[in-house]
């Protein structure tokens, strides 16, 4: 019973992350190539843009949801379960979701990658 | 992409990696906080090691929204992931922890990730531009 708690809070901790990361993606690419922005109207028009965005501060609560929800699970289980399960997973999910929700172009170059580093992060993590 | 694109994801690297150090460092010198007392987490942000934790994240956090305004999701992270190896690297070399041979077939896989995905494109190509950094009116 106790793991399929910990299950849940790790698959809340991976959803909301992954949500924060498409969300903050989603923001940025709207904003565009921030460089360029901040030479054409300076650091200050930079911020306000980021810091306004709409995306961007859904996306800081996801993230937020997804830090707390690791500080809980972290109280219910061993920290060589939670942290190398949630951060590996959310490499599959973050694909799955930036070709759904963003519209990337997810190759199988893309997919290889983001498996073997799940895999890796697992492995070290652990 | 160009070098100083490069140096970006160099940055979310070394940023991320020293940021968490430095902040995992600060909070085991401030010893462990009790959720009765979740009041010392606001103290424990002043101590140096903690503060400066706190200022290489937001480094970090900039690096990765320049990051994301030019190139795909799927790209930055598996890219970024060459921190796990530095960590990895860091504790063999300073800390002299034991090199298990779990630990760098994790080191292999991790790399060869970040070897794949950064042959190919950093951004998926679209019909056109719709960001502002081109010139457009949002």
């Amino acid at each position: 019973m106790s793991a399929l708690r910990t299950w849940c809070a790790i698959a809340g901790i991976v959803l909301s992350s992954t949500a924060g990361d498409v969300l903050l993606s989603r923001a940025m690419r709207q904003i565009g190539d921030v460089g360029e922005l901040r030479r054409r109207e300076g650091l200050a028009a930079v911020l306000k843009a980021v810091v306004t965005h709409p995306s961007f501060l859904l996306a800081i609560c996801f993230l937020a949801t997804s830090f707390f929800g690791l500080l809980l699970a972290l109280s219910w289980d061993d920290v060589s379960l939670v942290v190398p399960a949630s951060t590996s997973l959310s490499y599959v999910t973050n694909a799955f979701a930036a070709s759904l929700f963003l519209r990337e172009r997810v190759d199988r170059r893309r997919w290889l990658s983001a498996l073997l580093v799940c895999a890796g992060v697992a492995v070290l993590a652990t | 992409m160009t070098p100083r694109k490069y140096l970006v994801l160099v940055a979310i690297v070394v940023f991320a990696s020293c940021g968490d150090t430095s902040l995992s460092y600060g909070m085991k010198r401030v010893g462990a906080i009790s959720a009765a007392r979740w009041t010392e987490l606001i103290a424990a942000v002043f101590n140096p090691w903690v503060a400066l934790g706190i200022v290489l994240l937001l480094g970090f956090l900039a690096a990765y929204l320049s990051a994301l305004s030019w190139s795909d999701l799927t790209y930055v992270l598996p890219a970024t992931s060459f921190g796990y190896v530095l960590l990895a690297l860091l504790s063999i070399g300073l800390l002299h922890e034991k090199v298990t041979l779990a630990r760098w077939i994790g080191i292999l896989l991790v790399s060869s990730g970040v070897a794949i995905v950064t042959r190919g494109p950093s951004a998926t190509a679209r019909p056109a531009s719709r960001s502002r950094a081109a010139g457009e009116k949002p």
